[in-house]
């Protein structure tokens, strides 16, 4: 018989598993990983590079399109980071709509990593239920921002706008018979919020239902169990954030530790694991989704009962209302200075982070005075996760190393960036 | 707290700290590459200072530090043209060019701190963190693949965000945004072919540096 030794494989870059384009080389005994080589930079678009050459807003667009399953959330690092440097902190309302949409961003990109980590290890079901929660979510970026993805919404000093008081409709339509018309439309009478807040009565139901479908499940439990384990010092050695640090039973939330916006006001707890295998990855994040939908509500409670305004009202760095510029020269001057020129960022640099559904984001910025960032660099938490790759697969079996890629929430938006 | 930070750390690096700054409530030392490895050390384990993280690493070129493409001092007549030229402007010699930023996170104290090193501008080498910190090691891939800059003792240093075979460090400020290879298919030779960028640089917003726009006080 002839004997195999050790060969090396090639995985991705175009492989479903490989949640994007991940080419790894796979060094392999047999079945067994040795060794895991990720090459990654195949979506590299040099967005910090772009950024240097932009003005400060322009680039809001270009964090969107980051980590583009927690869009708002990168845009929110982005323009703390901004803040911080101009020295300026947005309205209270503004501040709770950033929350408010923080956490929808969250419940979105958990609910792609489950259905898709389910997916990866046969749990087809899984994916098109997530799938059908997610609808509404885009729906309210939608209603908020007009973009259903890449929402450009957060900006230094508050929001772009505020909430709308009406939901769009689904419109008539030859497939669509009166009574089906009516049943679509029946939760989008209200305004935005009645629209959220009856979503996040029906998704705790939905996240009963996930549970019910893989928390027990004897193929989900074979798979993840005991796979990908990583130990709290391992996991501080290696750089890891979010939910792959608080699997390991590291009780580290920035939300709690390093509240920025008004997360010290809300009230939620941080669920922790215990043996820091990819099963408890997964019960953290599903408790998450709870959480985020318990600071969903608190925020809707507090905005509908407080007005005010939702960016602040200087015109050197925000443009001015519309109407005013058809009044106003000086009015028309700032909205032309804004929208051409930008603002100046004085001179210093500083770091701006965010508990990002997936780990620590952060944005590090260096301004020497101009109206671009002098040097803007993206603390991407997947790129760190990615990079314990190898040793979080080694003397695993091959269709394990699929169960790791998906705990680690890997997008390579971000990655890349 | 971060007097508490400030202070433990003029305590305990007297004479290894080049710079120590306080600005929007972040805490910035500055060392120099000699001393990378046993200020980080003394970073880690000290009781005092457990940072038992390194969040981010990346490289910094200050080439073009402070230079502005449009002079703003009064209002013109003539206002800026779209798409101006780009201008090469002589440099300040032997100012240093690249620097490594570690940002250091302790999670049992929930305390940060940033540190800048210089880069030798001669060998361009600085001793890496890998043995310290191991998740040092794809960001230093990330700034030596960027920017150029050597890490001296990291066992794979290979590029990581640019394509195979890729030359030139892409972050460098002199190295021009549209790159400078073009790569098509070349119905001819029925191969992917490789020529010079045959399109234009230039600026759409100058740059403009205004000193009169004030910062948080501290």
């Amino acid at each position: 018989m002839a004997e195999i030794e050790h060969y090396t494989l090639n995985f991705g870059p175009q492989h479903p598993a490989a949640h994007g384009v991940l080419r790894m080389i796979l060094e392999m005994d047999g079945e067994t990983i040795e060794r895991a080589d990720p090459h990654i930079g195949l979506l590299h678009r040099a967005t910090e590079k772009l950024a240097e050459i932009k003005p400060y807003n322009q680039s809001i667009g270009y964090m969107d399109r980051l980590d583009y399953v927690s869009m708002m959330c990168n845009e929110h690092a982005y323009v703390l980071a901004i803040e911080k440097l101009l020295g300026i902190k947005p309205p209270k309302r503004a501040q709770y709509i950033r929350v408010m949409f923080a956490e929808v961003t969250r419940i979105l990109n958990h609910l792609m990593w489950l259905g898709a980590h389910g997916l990866d290890v046969g749990a087809m079901t899984m994916f098109l239920y997530c799938f059908r929660d997610r609808e509404p979510l885009m729906d309210a970026y939608e209603a908020v921002s007009g973009a259903r993805m890449h929402a450009t919404y957060f900006r230094p000093g508050g929001v772009y706008r505020d909430l709308p008081d009406t939901m769009p409709q689904y419109e008539k339509s030859p497939w669509r018979n009166e009574k089906k018309l009516k049943e679509l439309n029946a939760n989008r009478q209200g305004s935005l919020l009645d629209f959220l807040e009856d979503y996040c009565e029906q998704f705790e139901s939905s996240i009963d239902e996930y549970e019910a479908l893989l928390t027990e499940n004897r193929i989900w439990k074979q798979r993840l169990v005991g796979i990908g384990v990583v130990s709290p010092e391992r996991a501080f050695q290696l750089g890891l954030t979010g939910p792959m640090l608080r699997g390991s039973g590291v009780a580290w939330d920035l939300r709690k530790m390093q509240p920025y916006d008004i997360y010290a006001e809300v009230d939620f707890d941080v669920p922790v694991g215990r043996n820091g295998d990819c099963y408890d990855r997964y019960l953290v994040r599903v408790e998450e989704l709870r959480q985020s939908t318990k600071i969903i509500r608190q925020c809707i409670h507090w905005l509908r009962k407080n007005e005010g305004p939702v960016i602040i009202d200087d015109h050197k760095i925000t443009p001015p209302k519309r109407a005013d510029v058809k009044n106003d020269m000086e009015s028309l001057i700032h909205h032309f200075k804004h929208f051409t020129e930008g603002y100046c960022v004085p001179e210093g640099e500083a770091y701006a982070s965010v508990e990002h559904p997936k780990g620590e984001f952060g944005i590090y910025l260096v301004s020497d005075g101009a109206n671009k960032p002098y040097r803007l660099k993206i603390r991407a938490p997947g790129f760190a996760h990615l990079s314990a790759m190898d040793e979080m697969s080694k003397g695993h079996m091959l269709a394990d190393v699929v169960a790791i890629i998906g705990t680690m929430d890997i997008v390579f938006g971000e990655i890349d960036r | 707290m971060s007097e508490m930070l400030i202070k433990s750390l003029e305590g305990h690096f007297k004479d290894q700290i080049k710079s120590l700054k306080f600005y929007c409530g972040e805490v910035t030392i500055e060392i120099s590459p000699a001393d990378v490895i046993e200020v980080f050390k003394a970073l880690r384990d000290k009781d005092e200072f457990q940072f038992e993280q390194l969040i981010d690493l990346c490289g910094i070129d200050y080439l073009k530090y402070g230079e502005d493409e449009w002079e703003t001092e009064e209002a013109t007549g003539s206002g800026f043209a779209r798409g101006r030229e780009v201008e090469e402007k002589a440099r300040e010699l032997n100012s240093p060019r690249f620097a490594v930023v570690y940002h250091l996170l302790s999670v049992t104290l929930n305390q940060r701190l940033r540190v800048r090193v210089f880069v030798n501008q001669e060998d361009m080498q600085i001793p890496s963190v890998i043995d310290i910190w191991n998740g040092a090691d794809w960001f230093e891939r990330e700034a030596f693949d960027l920017f150029g800059i050597l890490f001296e003792g990291h066992p794979d240093l290979r590029r990581i965000l640019t394509d195979y075979g890729f030359i030139g460090h892409p972050f460098r400020k002199d190295f021009p945004v549209i790159g400078e290879l073009e790569m098509r298919f070349d119905e001819e030779k029925q191969q992917c072919v490789y020529e010079p960028v045959s399109i234009e640089e230039r600026i759409l917003v100058p740059r403009v540096i205004r000193r009169d726009v004030e910062g948080p006080k501290s």
